[in-house]
């Protein structure tokens, strides 16, 4: 008998739950035909809150992911310690210039030659343009920047190009998707396709669609992004979580941007 | 979890016998962490139900913030105000939560923030008036545990 | 310092009743966390906040662990003088982060 850490005991009983019928809730979400092989509407994750974390989400002021939101504009308009220009100074009004820009991430990169996502364009950004070393993964400051870029598309529709050179990528995110993982042995359909709107113990399991990430996480106490979020996906199956940045993170991320397509971008999102 | 009672914890915070058997039937029905609170904060006062709200959901998916709302109803008036709402979390490990201190400068006795609630329990408000009396009301909560804990990943 | 938001109003009649909101960048690291050695993380919290108007004091709040992370507070500060509002948050080695309004009043309608 293999002796598991408390945390992983609770992943067992997760198991354990998830392999028994679980008890069905209050209703199940009504469903309509959608992007994604067995569900019929796309969801967001906000309809699997409580009244409560909606509301906060709702709260232009207090969504504490303004506060990150705010970090973000601070940082748009600092111009670097380098001669380079600030964020503003080639891209001006961040309302207008990047209206539109976080919903159509990840996408192909022709100088990098691979999918990138937000994060790694902001880095790009930052190295290319600004002579800056690039932003760590998770840090406060990228996070800012990410989540300001994100809110520009607030209510635009998600749509990401899976074609042409992103096809791979989008291949392979979509196999991820579909692939076993973890002493669990789950793939992300088994809860997110399969069970959506059921009980995990405490938790009404939502589609996992992505429209507002970077998102603060009652769990967290903070903005995280969504790389975070999937590690933590990884841990919840016991399966060995990949880096922040992590090329299957990115291909992952293509695919759930486009199976979240038409879902309006929500950044920062209040979830949880 | 309901916190069990630790007779330890109580006697440390308490006053002497004698002050503890002049308190109110009420005080006796609270759990004995807003007992502690009270001996500490308020010693030998007489606290009445009454007069507080307290706006607090039934049920939160994830304790680590909660919105609460207090008031209490006053004119506030120079002579006649609300000059502390104080909020209690008796099954929390550190019962004591926030305390607001007010005025007739206030203009409304209602403050509301987000709270740290770590288990099934009921908050307590004890309110104080400018004519000195002591008030408290309470509200139930349960928090779900999320099915996966975060743990810091 | 410290990311804050406030909402005020700029502009109000003298007697009016003002609805203030204010939320704070803050971990509220209530030293009961351990870390994945089993290590307590230490305690980090704002133990004060406080609004003065024109140099006054008229709200304070004592906070402890249990506030949440990030704390929002809502309060009232019924509108007298045209002046300043300070916002000041301090935290459990006393430091201060302060952020300040301006405040427009207008004679009572």
């Amino acid at each position: 008998m293999i002796r598991l850490h408390s945390i992983h005991s609770r992943a067992a009983c997760l198991a354990i739950t998830v392999c028994v019928v679980l008890t069905g809730c209050d209703r199940n979400p009504t469903i309509v035909p959608g992007p994604t092989s067995t569900l019929s509407e796309s969801l967001s994750g906000y309809h699997f809150q409580s009244a409560d974390t909606q509301a906060l989400q709702d709260d232009q002021f207090a969504n504490p992911g303004m506060l990150w939101v705010d970090r973000g504009h601070e940082l748009w308009l600092t111009p670097p310690p380098t001669s380079k220009p600030s964020c503003a100074g080639c891209h001006n009004d961040a309302a207008t210039d990047m209206a539109g820009v976080a919903a159509h991430f990840p996408k192909f990169n022709r100088s990098l030659n691979a999918v990138i996502n937000l994060e790694g364009q902001i880095n790009y950004c930052r190295e290319t343009q600004q002579q800056l070393t690039p932003l760590a993964y998770e840090s406060d400051d990228l996070l800012a920047l990410s989540a300001y870029v994100g809110y520009q598309s607030n209510g635009l529709p998600v749509k990401v190009a899976i074609d042409g050179p992103a096809a791979p990528a989008f291949a392979a995110g979509q196999a991820y998707f579909y692939t076993r993982r973890g002493q669990l042995n789950l793939a992300c359909n088994h809860c997110h396709e399969d069970n959506v709107g059921r009980m995990l113990r405490g938790d009404k399991l939502s589609q996992g669609q992505v429209g507002g990430y970077p998102a603060y996480r009652l769990e967290w106490q903070s903005i995280g992004s969504l790389h975070r979020r999937l590690r933590f996906c990884n841990v919840g199956v016991r399966a060995e979580p990949f880096a922040y940045g992590a090329t299957q993170y990115i291909e992952l991320e293509l695919y759930l941007k486009w199976r979240s397509q038409g879902l309006p971008v929500e950044t920062p999102a209040v979830r949880r | 979890m309901i916190r069990t009672i630790n007779r330890r914890n109580w006697l440390a915070g308490a006053g002497t016998l004698a002050t503890l058997t002049v308190q109110p039937k009420l005080m006796a029905a609270m759990p004995e962490p807003v007992q502690s609170v009270i001996q500490r904060d308020f010693p030998g006062a007489d606290i009445q139900p009454g007069k507080v709200n307290i706006e607090l959901p039934a049920l939160a998916e994830n304790g680590n913030s909660v919105r609460i709302k207090v008031s209490v109803e006053s004119p506030m008036t120079e002579t006649d105000y609300v000059s502390f709402m104080q909020i209690i979390a008796p099954a929390n490990p550190l019962p004591d939560v926030a305390r607001f201190d007010l005025s007739h400068a206030n203009g409304l006795a209602e403050v509301e923030t987000r709270i740290r609630v770590s288990a099934e329990q009921d908050i307590v408000v004890i309110a104080g008036l400018s004519d000195g009396s002591l008030w408290s009301g309470s509200a139930h909560i349960v928090v779900t545990v999320a099915a996966c804990l975060d743990a810091l990943y | 310092m410290l990311k804050a938001r406030i909402s005020v109003p700029a502009r109000a009649r003298r007697g009016e009743v003002m609805a203030i909101k204010t939320l704070i960048s803050h971990p509220m690291e209530t030293g009961f966390r351990r870390n994945s050695l089993g290590q307590a993380i230490p305690r980090n919290i704002l133990t004060r906040f406080e609004c003065r108007y024109n140099g006054k004091s008229v709200f304070t709040a004592t906070l402890h662990p249990a506030v949440a992370a990030n704390p929002f507070i809502a309060f009232h500060v019924r509108a007298q003088d045209s002046g300043r509002l300070e916002f000041i948050w301090t935290d459990q080695d006393n430091k201060e982060t302060s952020v300040i309004r301006e405040l427009t009043v207008d004679p009572a309608a």
